[in-house]
């Protein structure tokens, strides 16, 4: 086992674009919290904050890269444990914030746990589903799986933090990749275009639709009984699907919810109550125009006109200022670096770290999707951060963690197991 | 699948994206310009409206400036609340509410506290005004009407509607655009254009610095002063003249087309529509239903000219070789032109007229003769009356006049597709008509218009379009009141129509009407009218008209007047006539007992007729 630091394999491609991410992210942060900056030179204000974590980020990165490569494999399981516990002990020690029961708080800093788990998480899939007994073609090794997944899934939601909880869900990805039966994908995706259109069609329309497909498709493949089978079992569960989103939308869902998908789904505009973010966002990016309106010159952000701009919709603080080539700059970025992870995971041989990088990546993209589309109006809005650029010390620091990880996993590609 | 799975997500869902933001950014901003953003305020500064004068360079629109006292509530410091409330002569109460309204709009922004405060309020609240921190003036402006009269002419002010500000992306709600006559036709030269500051604001609407240092900001343009053709001497004269009457007198300098008077009675205070009670009074006069102040009748009000139309009918008559100035025509107390189709007429049985003393005698024989000889001389009808019509339109009757006033009607002047319509299938000829010969029938025409015979009369053969604006700073007046139009008639021939003119004061119907020293000529006119009371159509005393210019060589002045009701021509429109002359020409008026005459003239008791209950004698 080589667990020496191996300078040559690090991906530095990799290293590279993700210190330009947190440059990039640090200058933005920087425009975006202005006021604050004119406010109080002296007192701690978002920037220094951030450069502070930026900082120890840089000593997580140097730390995880001397430590032996078989550290995580042996004491994965023992993080999740303390992972669990630190969600857990929020219901006794935790401080709410911005309605979400998330938060450690000492000395004016404060620790979400939540964003450590995730990390933390993929590690004890990649042990799990790395041992060779694991198989999730069986449900025994489903079951564990799922629950590995669920128990963070459910301390997070009595919080609540619906976007934690959308990255969690994303590991089913990784299940599939790793071996999972194609049916859970299928019905995993069919459950969120199901969702969509029932919200914006009724019931009725979907339900409809979905029996005369079955029917069609029925008399096409009428001598395959197997196929017939799986037809009437999809429309079974689709169907029951169907109705149940209406009642957990009209039902479950609060208002502030439903409205936040209306806007998204164009079936409601609503400026100043819950699309005030989307709007102000949008006028960011449109007054960015081509090539934005320079650096600390963004009269949105100036203005402080986009609520949470320098956490969740620093994005829109890009797209004014830097314009669309800014923001399409960005997001090639990401796109390179996530398509650069999977690769790389693809040519691992060692099946933990293979199963580790491929997490990473689905945690990152997960995020990206979720926080980009929010921002530009393409999905409900959902509070989560934008890994690497959003302000925010335990995300920062969490985003860096499993980045470092991964690299250390990635520069052992060759070694033997 | 399985493998290409996330990497498809990845690259599909950037291009999206991407997509995305190139629609965001680059396409569908229009409702994101730097107008609409909430980031920005603009802030307007307008040129101060534009002057109004006369003719002779005496100011008769102004500016005149009010203050609104605003308030900001989160600066507010009351040091001495009972002298604070005397100054504003208001009491404790009034002064809380106040405040309360204005906290309930906005703590940070600026609200009106008192509004229209006037110059000598002002005065008083200025000198205390630095002890009472959260206060301050916004001054605006408003209309200043110096002459109590022309308010037909100017028009008014008041702030745009929401049909305007969807209609023309230069006004914004809260702003002034001219509303009727000169405010309204030159809006644009009165108002100059606008300049604008943006200034970066906050999320708290606190405006925190210039936007990008002022380089988007506009200096306005400064507006211009209007010279009007009006004398306003003569303007408000003609309304003392108007006194009790209906009706309107129009007074064009022949040679230039310029708008000497325009007199609507019953007349109002231009001041009336400004200000805090703009509205009540502007439903007040809109509820007039009688005197109907707000319809100018010189511009609006389409009447038959009566007997004025006959110098029409004698131009065209000698233009189409019908007469000679010798022609004679008998006149046997009327005439049949066709069967059953009698006219009647005032001369004596045996009578012979020619043109001079058809014209001063004002004979319907002979102008309906000639009408109807002018028709026949085609073969048929139709082509007849179209002939006539040319020749008709051609002094800018029929169809609106063109001056620089929003206000006006064409009038009528008939024409074969008109009588086609009344009577189809040829079932009518020249006799049908036989009316028009003498100004009444199918033909109405404005008051202007038939100042605008008298000017074209005055110069022989040709007028320029009748305007109100003579000058407007440094630049000139448009073209076409600098053009001069021709009438289809030999200006030869009109000599031979204004002899017979001087005759109607000489020797003719309006003798009444002399002034010493100056040669004046006219003719008189006396229209038939009717009204409908509850659905039954009844006659009316007839309108007393005049036209007319002087002096005779050389016009300076020609004038029609037009007296609603009046009776005969010679009673009220004539003498109006000579008087507004006699004041411009002489500038004092040598004849007090005309003057006295029209000045206690009273015809309120003609006006109210129709609205009594039961019935009424006209003509008295």
């Amino acid at each position: 086992m080589n667990s020496e630091v191996n300078i040559k394999r690090i991906d530095w491609i990799s290293v590279a674009i993700l210190s330009l991410l947190v440059l990039l992210g640090l200058g933005n942060i920087y425009s975006s919290s202005q006021a604050y900056l004119l406010e109080s030179i002296f007192s701690m204000n978002p920037f220094t904050k951030q450069l502070l974590f930026v900082i120890i980020s840089i000593f997580i990165f140097l730390f995880i890269q001397i430590l032996p490569f078989n550290f995580f494999i042996k004491y994965s399981s023992i993080l999740y444990v303390i992972s669990i516990l630190s969600l857990i002990g929020l219901f006794l020690f935790g401080n709410e914030i911005n309605g979400a029961l998330a938060w450690y708080q000492f000395n004016g800093f404060s620790i979400q746990p939540s964003e450590f788990a995730k990390p933390i998480t993929a590690l004890a899939l990649a042990k799990y589903l790395s041992d060779i007994n694991s198989n999730l073609k069986t449900i025994k090794t489903q079951f564990y799986s799922f629950l590995i997944i669920f128990i963070p899934i459910a301390l997070i939601i009595l919080q609540p933090d619906p976007g934690t909880i959308l990255v969690f869900l994303s590991f089913f990805f990784v299940f599939y990749k790793v071996g999972l039966p194609s049916i859970y994908m299928n019905f995993f995706i069919g459950f969120i275009i199901i969702f969509f259109s029932t919200i914006l069609l009724t019931p009725k329309y979907v339900v409809l639709f979905l029996l005369t497909l079955g029917l069609i498709l029925s008399y096409f493949l009428r001598r395959n009984k197997n196929l017939l089978r799986k037809i009437f079992l999809y429309v079974a569960v689709f169907s029951v699907f169907i109705f149940s989103v209406d009642f957990i939308f009209n039902n479950v869902f609060e208002q502030r919810h439903r409205d936040r998908f209306n806007i998204v789904m164009g079936i409601e505009q609503d400026f100043r109550g819950s699309g005030y973010n989307t709007n102000q966002s949008r006028i960011a990016f449109a007054s960015g125009g081509m090539f934005g309106e320079g650096f600390l010159k963004g009269s949105q952000t100036r203005g402080k006109f986009v609520p949470e701009q320098h956490t969740d919709y620093i994005f829109s603080t890009v797209g004014e200022e830097w314009g669309f080539v800014g923001a399409s700059f960005i997001i090639i970025l990401f796109t390179t670096l996530m398509l650069r992870i999977s690769k790389r995971a693809e040519l691992q041989r060692n099946v933990f770290s293979k199963i580790y990088s491929y997490s990473a990546v689905t945690i990152i993209f997960a995020h990206f999707f979720i926080n980009i589309g929010m921002v530009i109006g393409l999905v409900p809005t959902i509070g989560i951060p934008l890994p690497f650029l959003s302000y925010g010390g335990s995300s920062l620091m969490a985003f860096i963690l499993l980045f470092s990880i991964y690299i250390k996993l990635d520069s052992q590609r060759t070694s033997k197991w | 699948m399985k493998n290409r799975l996330l990497p498809f997500l990845i690259i599909s869902s950037s291009i999206i994206f991407v997509f995305r933001l190139f629609w965001v950014q680059l396409i569908n901003v229009d409702d994101v310009k730097l107008s609409n953003k909430n980031s920005v305020e603009k802030v307007y500064n307008y040129p101060e409206r534009g002057y109004i004068y006369d003719r002779n360079k005496k100011l008769i629109v102004g500016n005149e400036p009010f203050y609104d006292l605003m308030i900001v509530p989160s600066k507010l410091k009351l040091v001495d609340t009972i002298e604070f409330c005397e100054i504003l002569k208001i009491d404790k109460q009034t002064l809380l509410d106040k405040i309360k309204k204005a906290k309930n709009y906005s703590r940070i922004k600026p609200s009106v506290f008192l509004a229209q405060i006037s110059k000598n309020d002002y005065a008083v609240i200025q000198e205390k005004l630095w002890k009472y921190d959260g206060f301050s003036v916004r001054k605006k402006s408003n209309r200043n009407y110096l002459l109590n009269s022309a308010s037909n002419i100017l028009g008014y002010i008041s702030e745009v509607n929401d049909y305007e500000i969807n209609d023309n992306s230069y006004y914004e709600s809260g702003e002034l655009i001219g509303r009727q006559g000169i405010e309204k036709s030159y809006e644009k030269q009165l108002r100059g254009v606008k300049g604008v500051s943006y200034f970066q604001k906050d999320n708290f609407n606190r405006i925190t610095g210039r936007y990008k240092e002022g380089v988007y900001d506009t200096l306005f343009k400064p507006s211009k002063n209007i010279d009007l053709t009006i004398d306003s001497e003569l303007q408000v004269y003609g309304d003392s003249l108007m006194i009790n009457k209906f009706g309107s007198i129009i007074a064009i300098e022949p040679e230039s087309g310029e708008i000497l008077s325009l007199i609507n009675a019953p007349n109002f205070d231009p001041n009336l529509l400004i200000g805090r009670n703009r509205s009540k009074n502007y439903i007040n006069l809109k509820n007039d239903t009688i005197g109907k102040p707000l319809f100018d009748r010189g511009l609006q009000g389409m009447y038959p000219p009566g007997s004025t139309f006959k110098l029409i009918n004698g131009l065209i008559a000698l233009e189409e070789n019908i007469i000679t100035e010798k022609t004679k025509i008998s006149c046997n107390e009327g005439h049949f032109y066709s069967k059953n189709r009698f006219m009647r007429c005032h001369c004596k049985p045996g009578t012979k007229n020619d043109l001079n003393t058809a014209i001063y005698n004002s004979c319907n024989t002979y102008f309906a003769t000639i009408y109807k000889n002018t028709l026949d001389k085609f073969s048929n009808s139709k082509e007849g009356i179209d002939n006539w019509k040319r020749h008709v339109t051609s002094f800018g009757l029929g169809d609106y006049l063109g001056y620089d006033h929003p206000l006006g009607r064409p009038g009528l002047i008939p024409d074969s597709k008109y009588y086609d319509r009344w009577y189809p299938n040829n079932r009518w000829r020249a006799a049908t008509t036989i009316s028009n010969g003498i100004g009444q029938g199918e033909i109405l025409t404005t008051p202007i218009q038939l100042g605008n015979i008298a000017a074209t009369i005055a110069n022989r053969g040709w007028y320029i379009t009748p305007h109100f604006v003579k000058k407007i700073s440094d630049d000139s007046i448009q073209i076409k009141f600098r053009e001069k139009k021709y009438s289809t008639i030999n200006s030869k021939h009109y000599e031979k129509i204004i002899g017979g003119m001087f005759d109607v004061i000489e020797k003719g119907t309006a003798q009444n009407s002399k002034i010493r020293d100056i040669e004046i000529v006219g003719k008189t006119g006396t229209a038939e009218n009717f009204t409908k009371i509850n659905g039954i159509r009844r006659q009316l005393t007839d309108h007393s008209i005049f036209i007319g210019f002087a002096p005779k060589d050389n016009p300076k002045i020609a004038i029609a007047v037009f007296i609603e009701n009046g009776y005969w021509g010679t009673r009220w429109a004539a003498p109006i006539a000579s008087l507004m002359m006699e004041k411009y020409l002489k500038k004092n008026i040598e004849r007090k007992y005309l003057e006295n005459y029209i000045l206690s003239g009273d015809l309120s008791k003609e006006y109210l007729k129709p609205y009594g209950n039961g019935n009424f004698t006209i003509n008295e």
